[in-house]
């Protein structure tokens, strides 16, 4: 009686090894690090590694390694000093073709990073960083959109030479003619503009109202959120920040999670800063009035006609592709920018056009006496120039560059402005101090509630409750593995999880120990007592961890932010915990006192 | 070693004195209501919005001056408080309108720092006032949410009366602890609705392993009353209740002393949360259910007609 199969102790004893090999990482604790990731998204060539190192040597610093990762070069050093000259000497000698970040990085054997094992990953709390949450102004959204359609009417129905008023009003569009034919013609215009239109009669027999579909209107508003997105993180990236996450949160949210030290007022003017798009034609000939040089963003510079062909705020999508199979990003623009383009493409065929990227940004400023002060700041970059093939009018495609770049272009004329304003609602900075103090803290109310329990367990229990320890123990590093597992990341109210963990997880074997105990005094013999301990106490336990899982989820499921973080290690911690309290404990019980004649148990 | 002799036969659930426990528990739960109708509770910025700065001083901090400096700068409602030592200042502020965000902080961080380079600024939280209600509402409706499931599943495995015994005491519990926070007035931010929640489960815990114990002894001892038949499962279940409760209470304390004081007010809500869910899997839970008049039938698969069984072939 009371033995287990042996198939069942090894597999027992497999989950604790494979357990204890993906909880291990965590055991290096962390080094300072500079991360490089290729500004075009690709993944660098290993042999990036040896002009990195190079660079290092020639300054006289010894890096604690060096290597690739997620196509990244990661270079780990000993100290911040190191860190911090490295990081200089990589800006000045990568930054044509780099995104330099710095970051912490577990000090991880070559060995261990083979296995693709990483550690738990510590929330903002912990490590320090920016929370914002943004919320998008979803009306703007549509109103833009319906500016847009309003100058589109306008112009197409001046182009077919109808006096006409156009204006918005109350979400729609009015337009006000002359004549019941020419309310006829504007009708035909309007449904050719775009089809999706909802048009109804005006007042009289001389006005329509116009107005975007519910579809459109929720297509308009996704648009705007995605692309808000796409914005934010590109421009994230350019800030240097290893590991950022942006994400939508509900219908009109966006978290933006930053860790590391960051100047809050440069984070606030990167995050809401409106960027925009234009297309000239350049001057070949130089002899155009107005024209004006322009600096390229990686491209030569031009001298641009003033006229605009079309910009940003017409682009309506931007996706790359594959066109004759050749890399491409397909542009499409509304209606008007598409008709100007197409009268632009029609008589500027084979000649240079550039994409010029424009930004306005709010950078602060500290006035002659001394007072903060914040001044606007625009600049205008050509990311792109290209000779026009062929004539296109709202749509077209740009190729002759390569995969990577092209999917860059798309994200970058998609992500050139935010489709609609932010505005922040939430903004939590914790300093790196705090969260040092917070990870010191959260280990150490774990590890002396964790010996408060098992120097307990050990004098009420004796044997059993030494065995009982074990799987507390064994507890912790399921909980540990799960976590960099999954990568969920571990925040202070999630260490909280874990301690409420450890103080509960032994109630699984009390119920048990209380039973065999019972069994014992009430005469039972010892294997019986054991057997019927385990049996008995299953059902109490596991009704009780169920309906604390349940409370785990609620939790879980309206949980925001690090409550969210204390809901995962509960509920892993109780699932871990009827692992280790049932099944390993019986696998120790079973293998020390199981199937022998036996007249005491020390429990 | 043992905690208490091997069968204790503590009268818990006589008539007597379920009457004291349910009077004291009454009594308990007029005085936290009480306390929440006119004290209401000292809500952390997570449900109000405004502004929160942790900042930390190079040596102990003038209160005093701080707040002057705060209300000469503008800021006149201010909270300003010691944060876990006394170079440690938290200040709360409501939420400003209309204003930049950055020249907020900007103005604050220099009032606050008077200039001294050593001051450092640990964290800043703004929240708005819009998120602080969707944060409020959706607090509350976990709770409710979390309550129904429960009451869900324990009539699914035990039957109503339990189902009610074990949500009368869960309502008792998250009904004194909240109550404790209005009146102590710690501050009650968004990690105590969590600790309420963890709460929840821990006392159900208690409850249905007490329940468990409750249905086995009504199957097996024959002869007594549901109430006898009860205060034996109890006293059975007494070293466990004892020990389980033990255990945790001394994590929570460790993580009350060492955690920081961020994390107090959640460590306090579950070390007072746990004291009352121990009492209450006690009495709350099964005086309700002796108040609904439970019987070991309640518990007893549909008896099978003997009639029928006598009719088949």
């Amino acid at each position: 009686m009371n033995r287990y199969p042996t198939w069942l102790n090894l597999l027992v004893l497999l989950i604790l090894v494979m357990g204890t090999l993906i909880a291990m990482p965590n055991l290096y604790g962390t080094v300072p690090a500079v991360q490089l990731a290729q500004a075009d998204g690709n993944p660098f060539a290993e042999a990036r590694v040896a002009r990195v190192e190079q660079v290092l040597e020639n300054a006289g610093i010894t890096p604690e390694a060096t290597f690739i990762q997620d196509g990244r070069v990661v270079v780990r050093f000993e100290s911040t000093d190191d860190q911090g000259k490295a990081g200089e000497l990589f800006r000045d000698a990568f930054s044509s073709d780099s995104n330099v970040a710095f970051t912490i990085a577990p000090k991880l054997p070559a060995w261990v990073r083979g296995f693709g094992l990483s550690p738990m990953s510590l929330g903002l709390d912990l490590r320090g960083g920016v929370y914002v949450l943004l919320e998008v102004d979803m009306d703007s959204a549509v109103e833009s959109r319906l500016a847009a359609y309003e100058q589109d009417f306008a112009e197409r129905l001046r182009d077919e030479r109808i006096r006409s008023r156009v204006e918005i009003n109350d979400s729609q569009i009015n337009i006000r003619l002359q004549s019941a034919e020419d309310t006829e013609k504007a009708r035909e215009i309007v449904s050719a503009a775009d089809a999706d239109l909802l048009i109804f009669d005006g007042a009289d027999a001389r006005s329509l109202r116009v107005r975007m579909s519910d579809v459109q209107i929720k297509a308009r508003q996704d648009f705007a959120i995605e692309q808000n997105i796409t914005t934010l993180r590109n421009r994230v990236d350019q800030l240097g920040v290893a590991e950022p996450l942006v994400q939508r949160q509900g219908v009109n949210r966006i978290v933006v999670q930053l860790p590391g030290v960051l100047d809050p007022n440069q984070l606030d003017e990167i995050l809401t800063a409106t960027a925009t798009l234009e297309f000239r034609m350049v001057d070949t000939a130089g002899d155009s009035p107005g024209s004006r040089r322009y600096t390229g963003r990686g491209v030569p510079s031009q001298m641009l006609k003033r006229e605009v062909v079309a910009s940003g705020d017409q682009i309506i999508n931007a996706e790359s592709g594959f066109s004759e199979g050749q890399p491409a990003v397909f542009i499409t623009l509304d209606s008007a920018g598409g008709e100007r383009m197409l009268k632009n493409t029609q008589e500027n065929l084979r000649k240079p056009m550039s994409t010029v990227f424009i930004e306005t940004r709010r950078e602060s400023v500290t006035l002659p006496d001394g007072s903060a002060s914040y001044r606007t700041v625009k600049t205008e970059e050509i990311i792109n120039t290209a000779t026009i093939n062929g004539i296109f009018k709202d749509r077209f495609v740009t190729t002759g560059l390569t995969p990577v770049e092209a999917r860059d272009l798309a994200l970058l004329l998609r992500a050139g402005a935010l489709a609609a304003p932010v505005f922040k609602v939430e903004d939590r900075t914790i300093g790196p101090t705090l969260g040092q103090e917070n990870i010191d803290r959260g280990f150490n109310a774990v590890r002396i509630g964790f010996l408060a329990v098992v120097v307990f367990m050990a004098i009420y229990y004796r044997g059993f409750g030494m065995i009982a320890n074990l799987a507390l123990f064994s507890n912790l590093i399921f909980i540990v593995a799960l976590l960099s597992l999954i990568q969920a990341s571990l925040t202070l109210p999630g260490i909280a999880g874990i301690v409420l963990t450890v103080g509960m997880a032994v109630d699984a074997n009390v119920l048990i120990f209380e039973r065999i105990r019972e069994e014992i005094t009430s005469g039972n013999t010892i294997q019986n007592s054991i057997h019927a301990g385990y049996e008995k106490a299953f059902s109490s336990i596991t009704d009780a961890n169920i309906t604390t899982l349940i409370a785990a989820i609620v939790l879980f499921a309206f949980g925001t932010g690090p409550i969210k973080g204390f809901a995962v290690t509960l509920s892993l911690g109780i699932i871990t915990s009827m692992f280790t309290a049932i099944v390993g404990t019986r696998t120790v019980v079973n293998l020390v006192f199981g199937g022998r004649r036996l007249e005491k148990l020390p429990i | 070693m043992r905690l208490i002799k091997d069968k204790p036969t503590i009268d818990f659930l006589s008539r007597g004195r379920r009457n004291i426990a349910v009077g004291i528990s009454i009594l308990v739960i007029i005085i936290s209501l009480a306390s929440m109708a006119t004290r209401g509770l000292n809500l952390g910025i997570d449900f109000t919005g405004g502004i929160l700065l942790e900042v930390k001083y190079p040596q102990a901090a003038d209160l005093v001056a701080i707040r002057q400096n705060l209300a000469e700068a503008g800021f006149e409602r201010n909270v300003v408080q010691e944060f876990g030592t006394s170079d440690d200042v938290l200040v709360r502020l409501p939420p400003q309108v209309g204003e930049d965000a950055n020249a907020i902080r900007d103005t604050l961080f220099s009032v606050l720092s008077a200039g001294d380079p050593n001051v450092v600024l640990q964290r800043v939280e703004l929240v708005s006032a819009q998120v602080g209600e969707e944060l409020t509402e959706q607090g509350g409706l976990a709770l409710i949410f979390a309550l129904l499931m429960i009451f869900a599943y324990v009539m699914f495995r035990f039957q109503w009366k339990f189902a009610m015994g074990a949500v009368a005491a869960l309502a008792h519990d998250v009904i004194v602890t909240i109550g404790f926070f209005s009146v102590t007035g710690i501050s009650f931010d968004l990690s105590v609705v969590a600790a309420v929640l963890a709460v929840i489960g821990y006392s159900l815990n208690d409850t249905v392993v007490a329940f468990d114990r409750i249905r086995e002894n009504f199957a097996k001892l024959r002869g007594v009353t549901p109430e006898e038949s009860m205060n034996t499962s109890i006293n059975e279940m007494l070293a466990r209740t004892i020990i389980t409760g033990v255990t945790t209470l001394v994590v929570l304390i460790a993580l009350l002393l060492l955690g920081g004081e961020s994390v107090a007010p959640f460590s306090i809500a579950l070390i007072v949360g746990i004291i009352v869910g121990t009492y209450s899997s006690i009495y709350t839970a099964s005086a309700t259910a002796l108040m609904l008049h439970v019987t070991p039938q309640d518990l007893m698969p549909p008896e099978v007609d003997p009639e029928l069984i006598d009719d088949l072939p």
